[in-house]
């Protein structure tokens, strides 16, 4: 160790605080400049919490199946009611779909029409919501040599959830929807228009930029387009509401309790990394890509 | 050694001195596990970012008392921690921490004889204030208005979870030898 004399310590030690003060500016400046040297970091601080997260979510997984378990039994015979109502409905609908599923096959053999390819996906469990005030994201866990890619569409069991927008070696963190930074093509399915669903950081994303002159409607179904070529078209997405600031998008998917989500590869390249979405201009990195 | 009274009693063996070195990273280990555990995902609210930023607290609290056992660098890297987990522009919560962390030392000899009512008030403020820099940071960063509702209702929520944190850190500091 140095030897130094008491005045210069203490000298020294009141220097510390400014100079790491310089320094945060100084990580804020490298943030804007190398994201990529950031995201890097990201990741791999990711990667060492993620199985930490796994461990440490079992117990809490515990506890909250248990108080679902309960508020079940409490609300069990309203429940029952509500059920017994939707399945009826379902029932309508069940018929409904086998019908149209018979025309449907019918036509495509006419047409000779391929049907849509099974898309490759990968199920990973949501083990850390990472957000914050200022935004929408998750961790998922993943295991090594895992197949997901950058870009990928993530899916609950009710609808969209956001998509990949870092992957790691044992983790993979989401932009949801709602995140202010994600901007996703949809489109109205009744209408076929085609809309910009954008992010707000609220729970519910506001659906701008529609082209065409039928305005969404308030109870409209959405469903992603395959604008871009960076989602396939026809995943349900939400449904259109009435905001305060105008016209909203209440997610299918329970962005809230997320548990398990489906990665999908649907094979389409032209996807932006959500870095590009603020900011456009990108050095070339790839050969070739 | 250059000055010896400038420095406790170095422990001789081995056990003492991991003793040490566990007392003394303590509130360290606690301010990481409680930024990792606001992380996990409880099932309600959590993305409405209604969550407390523990990091805040954990800062202000061992600042306040125990300046020794938090020096700039913990701050920083606690700092930097929560900015590479929420993925936030880098940087940010360091600078805010570091900030509430100067604040606090010039405040320091005037705070810690103060009821905990005062203290409390104190942090309120400071954390208003820091959260309100935060948000001002964000939106410079990233070049667009930052919604302020989210902000509002988690620096409420970091200032309400401030009193079962201070007693959670009051068991931790009692546990710990006096330095």
């Amino acid at each position: 160790m140095i030897r130094l004399s008491v005045p210069v310590r203490q000298a020294l030690a009141r220097l510390v605080l400014p100079a790491l003060i310089a320094a945060s500016f100084g990580l804020m400046l490298i943030g804007k400049a190398d994201t990529v040297l950031v995201e890097r970091a990201r990741t791999q601080l990711a990667d060492v919490v993620v199985p930490l997260y796994a461990v440490l979510g079992r117990p809490i997984g515990t506890v909250r199946d248990a108080i679902a378990e309960i508020r079940r039994l409490i609300l069990l015979r309203s429940e029952n009611a509500r059920l017994r109502e939707e399945n009826e409905r379902l029932r309508r609908w069940y018929d409904r779909a086998l019908a149209l599923e018979a025309e449907n096959r019918a036509l495509r053999r006419v047409l000779n029409a391929p049907a849509d390819p099974t898309p490759i996906f990968t199920t990973a469990r949501v083990v850390a919501d990472v957000g914050g005030a200022y935004a929408r994201s998750a961790l998922v866990a993943l295991e090594p040599n895992h197949a997901v890619r950058k870009g990928q569409v993530a899916v609950d069991a009710s609808g969209l959830v956001g998509r990949v927008s870092e992957v790691g070696n044992r983790s993979a963190r989401l932009l949801l929807l709602t995140d202010i930074n994600s901007r996703i093509p949809v489109q109205v399915e009744r209408t076929g228009t085609r809309a910009i669903l954008a992010g707000t950081n609220a729970p519910r994303p506001r659906i701008q930029h529609w082209t065409g002159p039928e305005q969404p409607q308030p109870g409209d179904r959405i469903v992603t387009s395959s604008e871009a070529g960076a989602m396939p078209a026809g995943l349900p997405v939400g449904i259109v509401r009435e905001g305060r600031t105008g016209l909203e998008v209440e997610p299918f998917a329970d962005l809230d309790r997320l548990d398990f989500v489906r990665l999908h590869d649907f094979g389409l390249s032209g996807i932006l990394s959500p870095d590009q979405v603020t900011r456009p201009a990108q050095r070339p990195r790839r050969n070739g890509g | 050694m250059a000055s010896p009274i400038a420095r406790p009693p170095q422990p001789r063996g081995l056990w003492a001195r991991l003793d040490q070195l566990a007392r003394s990273s303590a509130p360290v280990a606690v301010a990481v596990i409680l930024l990792l555990a606001t992380a996990l995902p409880m099932g309600f609210a959590a993305h409405q970012g209604g969550l407390p930023l523990t990091a805040l607290a954990s800062v202000f609290f061992w600042t306040l008392y125990r300046p020794g056992l938090m020096p700039p660098w913990v701050v920083f890297g606690l700092g930097v921690l929560a900015d590479l987990l929420t993925a936030a522009p880098l940087g940010v919560s360091a600078l805010i921490l570091l900030l509430l962390h100067g604040g606090v030392l010039t405040q320091r000899r005037a705070l810690a004889k103060q009821s905990f009512l005062i203290v409390w008030i104190g942090f309120a403020l400071f954390a208003a204030t820091l959260l309100a820099l935060n948000w001002g940071m964000r939106t410079l960063l990233s070049l667009t208005i930052q919604p302020i509702a989210p902000g509002l209702f988690e620096c409420g929520m970091t200032i309400a979870a401030y009193p079962p944190l201070a007693w959670l850190f009051v068991r931790l500091e009692r546990s710990l030898e006096p330095v």
